[in-house]
């Protein structure tokens, strides 16, 4: 029986799609079966980040309206076995996907899957309830920005509330370690602090994510980069790992090596 | 007089009547006897107008039995009725006095979005975060951080105040007075307390200490009593 993780943020933009992919990614490289699903239905975009758009034939909103079995709509991934996607519709009607609709796929994907990975819509309406309706935990997606935690926040009051859903787990991401230390930033403690439930990891904001999944390929397949590394830390941690948290300190002493390499000096 | 004991007693004093009604006898009776009292001792027509008390010691009285009494005062149009004192309340407003005289404790935090309502005093141990709103309408307590808003007294009570481990609201209420958090960012503070000050007129931050002095009947139960 496999697990589903919803993957939410309430605010957009904070990087949902490119953690469903990267966990995702990271989770089958560890061989473990994963499928990933899209339910930002009308702006589907998980397949782009994944390269996977052209393979497309069915999506989700088919499955659910008998159009298809669940099993034609799954695309297999194209570096490996192990990772499926169920794409969202970009055209059909909103309205047609229902919790219990997602429910029954989520509850068909459990029984062939180690680990659903659900990416929600921003937002907290029917797109977030049908997200989160089948899912077995949380996590909660956000940056060190003001609007995003207090998103987030919102978001876990939410949460709280389902109560098939244990306690949701924190990743923050894009941290800008120089912007921390300069105090233009939520520091990650403080951050912890106001939103209190467990952090499950940190990513470093990284030129090589964008740059990664403007090429269709998760920057987790990269294996020296520093979010790559994130994020695969993350994915042990949801193995049930003891991984320890990237150090910021690091970074910084990269750039300053980097900078003195072309000498600048501060 | 045959009767061995007056139903209606009625006492002058420095703020007007007082009138006793006996508890003891049937409320028709004393209103007969009140009657016959009142058209007897009519008051003469340049009097002012007097205040009346009126107490009716063991004797609950209904709205209709108010209603009554009153038609009775009010007809010789001298006197005004300034309150019912009784000795007894409803079981039922016993319990919701109880209610709103006891401390609530919540453990909870409460988050962006979420609003905690409770009547009486609240004793909250968990944070109010940004965007998160709690009202009461007796006094907040907060072990843990404010940083959200928090209403106390929602009900008018001007007297209620608001405390918190550490305070940095976005906005403080008590009854209808708001004050709000200034437009650069601040730290907050640790342990203070928010209430109304006549003087300022506006609700003023203040160590916790000085609630001591501020208000000095925070033990709602009595204070409620008293206070009716």
């Amino acid at each position: 029986m496999g697990e589903a993780i919803v993957i939410t943020s309430g605010k957009g933009g904070v990087g949902k799609t490119t953690t469903t992919a990267n966990l995702g990614t990271a989770l089958a490289l560890m061989e473990k079966k994963v499928c990933l699903i899209d339910t930002d239905i009308g702006l589907r975009n998980l397949d782009v980040v994944m390269g996977l758009e052209n393979r497309i034939i069915y999506d989700i909103v088919d499955v659910i309206e008998g159009r298809c079995k669940l099993k034609q709509a799954l695309i297999k991934d194209k570096r490996f076995d192990y990772l499926s996607l169920l794409p969202a519709a970009q055209t059909s009607d909103k309205s047609a996907v229902t919790t219990e609709g997602i429910r029954e796929i989520i509850k068909e994907l459990k029984q062939e899957y180690d680990y659903i990975i659900i990416d929600c819509p921003a937002g907290i309406e029917q797109g977030y309830q049908n997200a989160v309706a089948g899912a077995d935990r949380a996590i909660v997606v956000t940056t060190p920005e003001k609007s995003s935690v207090r998103d987030a926040d919102r978001i876990i009051g939410l949460l709280e509330k389902e109560e098939s859903i244990e306690s949701p787990s924190l990743v923050i991401n894009r941290i800008r370690n120089h912007m921390i230390k300069s105090g233009d930033m939520l520091d990650i403690d403080e951050i912890v602090q106001v939103l209190s439930i467990d952090l499950i990891g940190i990513v470093m904001d990284d030129d090589d994510v964008i740059k990664a999944s403007n090429h269709g390929e998760p920057i987790a397949f990269q294996p020296k980069s520093k979010a790559s590394i994130a994020y695969r830390n993350i994915a042990r941690r949801i193995l049930g790992e003891t991984v320890p948290l990237q150090s910021l300190e690091d970074e910084t002493g990269m750039f300053k090596r980097m900078k003195r390499f072309f000498g600048k000096t501060r | 007089m045959q009767d061995t004991k007056q139903l209606v007693t009625i006492k002058g004093t420095r703020d007007g009547l007082t009138l006793v009604i006996d508890d003891s006898c049937s409320f028709e009776d004393a209103l007969k006897e009140l009657e016959n009292k009142l058209s007897t001792n009519r008051p003469n027509k340049d009097e002012p107008v007097v205040p009346v008390t009126i107490k009716v010691g063991n004797r609950y009285i209904e709205d209709k039995h108010k209603e009554r009494i009153r038609h009775v005062i009010m007809d010789q149009k001298r006197f005004a009725i300034q309150s019912f004192e009784s000795d007894v309340i409803l079981k039922e407003s016993a319990y919701d006095l109880l209610k709103d005289s006891e401390v609530k404790i919540v453990h909870r935090i409460v988050r962006s979005g979420q609003v905690l309502e409770e009547t009486g005093d609240l004793l909250l141990i968990g944070d109010v975060n940004p965007g998160g709103k709690v009202v009461s309408t007796g006094n907040i307590y907060i072990m843990g951080n404010l940083q959200g808003v928090a209403h106390a007294g929602s009900d008018g009570d001007a007297e209620a105040v608001i405390a918190a481990s550490y305070m940095n609201p976005s906005q403080l209420r008590i009854a209808d007075y708001i004050s709000r958090a200034p437009d650069y960012d601040s730290d907050g503070v640790y342990m203070e307390c928010g209430y109304i000050d006549e003087e300022q007129d506006k609700i003023v931050i203040d160590r916790l200490q000085v609630l001591s002095q501020k208000r000095k009947s925070l033990n709602r139960f009595e204070r409620r009593i008293i206070n009716g």
